[in-house]
């Protein structure tokens, strides 16, 4: 399946959203992620399923003003 | 003390956390300004990076209540999920909210800026607006439920100080008991105390510090800038007058010729 993530391609066989940030080595309790725009919760990600196309944002803290 | 959503803040000054020289040199600035809030981002992580691991366990050390921002976002749909995303990352409702509308002088979408907050208020969060110092948006986004406004002085990292201290006066007129904070656009401490005398309520910034030859003493200077300027609002200034008034009484004073 092909997943645009942080606006890399990626071909992964995840089919969820946790098994996707397992696969490419996002481990964190301070991270963030939305799919195709739309908030996706901790709790939410390991029954996420994804589909082939999906723009997941992986976001974490950072310095800011 | 100043209040807040409830919470009770020691200082008038908010700060924010990017562009410092190091971790250390923010970390000092932060504690050196007497702060209690600073402001934080979120960005795009690195696949097996940990940037933001080391920044976050950095900002938790530092004991501070945190205020994410929307920075960089140039829609509603952006800002909100991002909102959301904050929330979920930094466990606070509190959310500096900002939808940029034009790429030179970062000033804010206020069309865009009413609608994103209206949908944030309904959610649940605290909403701080970054706006202008345009009243009849001020009037909406208090509107959309809005509890607090930060109104632009200068565009963002300009360091030009309060150019339009009319729109400013009559801001603070118009709203005597919504809190009023001044972000964007300080360069010196003599700003941060002009709109403190102004009766505004607390000043946000970061440019001024992150970049200033010495950050910690420049952080130093800002806190105390503000709780001058604080002070000296609660105290009666003088209005300003044409015509000599001498301070040393006249009777009494010898004649020698």
């Amino acid at each position: 399946m092909k997943l645009i993530v942080n606006g890399e391609v990626h071909e992964v066989a995840a089919a969820t959203l946790a098994e996707l940030l397992a696969a490419l080595d996002y481990d964190g309790d301070w991270l963030a992620t939305a799919v195709n725009s739309d908030v996706v919760h901790k709790a939410r990600r390991a029954e996420f399923q994804l589909s082939d196309g999906d723009r997941i944002e992986i976001l974490s803290p950072m310095q800011g003003g | 003390m100043f209040e807040l959503f409830g919470t009770s803040l020691p200082s008038r000054l908010l700060l924010g956390t990017a562009q410092y020289p190091s971790p250390a040199i923010l970390a000092d600035a932060v504690k050196a300004s007497g702060t209690s809030v600073v402001t934080v981002s979120l960005r795009r992580e690195m696949a097996g990076g940990r940037a933001g691991e080391k920044f976050w366990s950095l900002i938790r050390s530092l004991g501070m209540r945190i205020l994410p921002n929307t920075a960089g976002c140039h829609s509603v749909k952006e800002a909100v999920t991002t909102a959301k995303m904050a929330r979920e990352v930094f466990g606070t409702s509190w959310i500096k909210l900002e939808v940029i509308g034009n790429h030179d002088t970062l000033q804010p979408d206020v069309f865009g800026l009413v609608e994103a907050a209206r949908i944030l208020c309904e959610d649940g969060f605290s909403v701080f607006p970054y706006t202008t110092d345009d009243l009849v948006v001020a009037e909406r986004l208090l509107e959309a439920g809005c509890r607090v406004l930060m109104p632009w002085c200068a565009p963002i990292g300009s360091a030009l100080g309060p150019v339009n201290m009319t729109a400013l006066r009559s801001m603070r007129g118009h709203f005597p008991g919504v809190p009023l904070i001044v972000d964007a656009g300080l360069g010196r401490p003599s700003h941060a105390a002009t709109v403190l005398e102004l009766g505004f309520d607390a000043v946000l910034l970061n440019t001024a510090v992150a970049r200033a030859g010495d950050p910690v003493g420049m952080a130093r200077a800002f806190g105390k800038a503000v709780d001058a300027g604080r002070e000296a609002f609660l105290s009666g200034m003088l209005e300003p007058r044409d015509v000599a008034v001498p301070s040393t009484p006249t009777i009494g004073r010898a004649v020698f010729s």
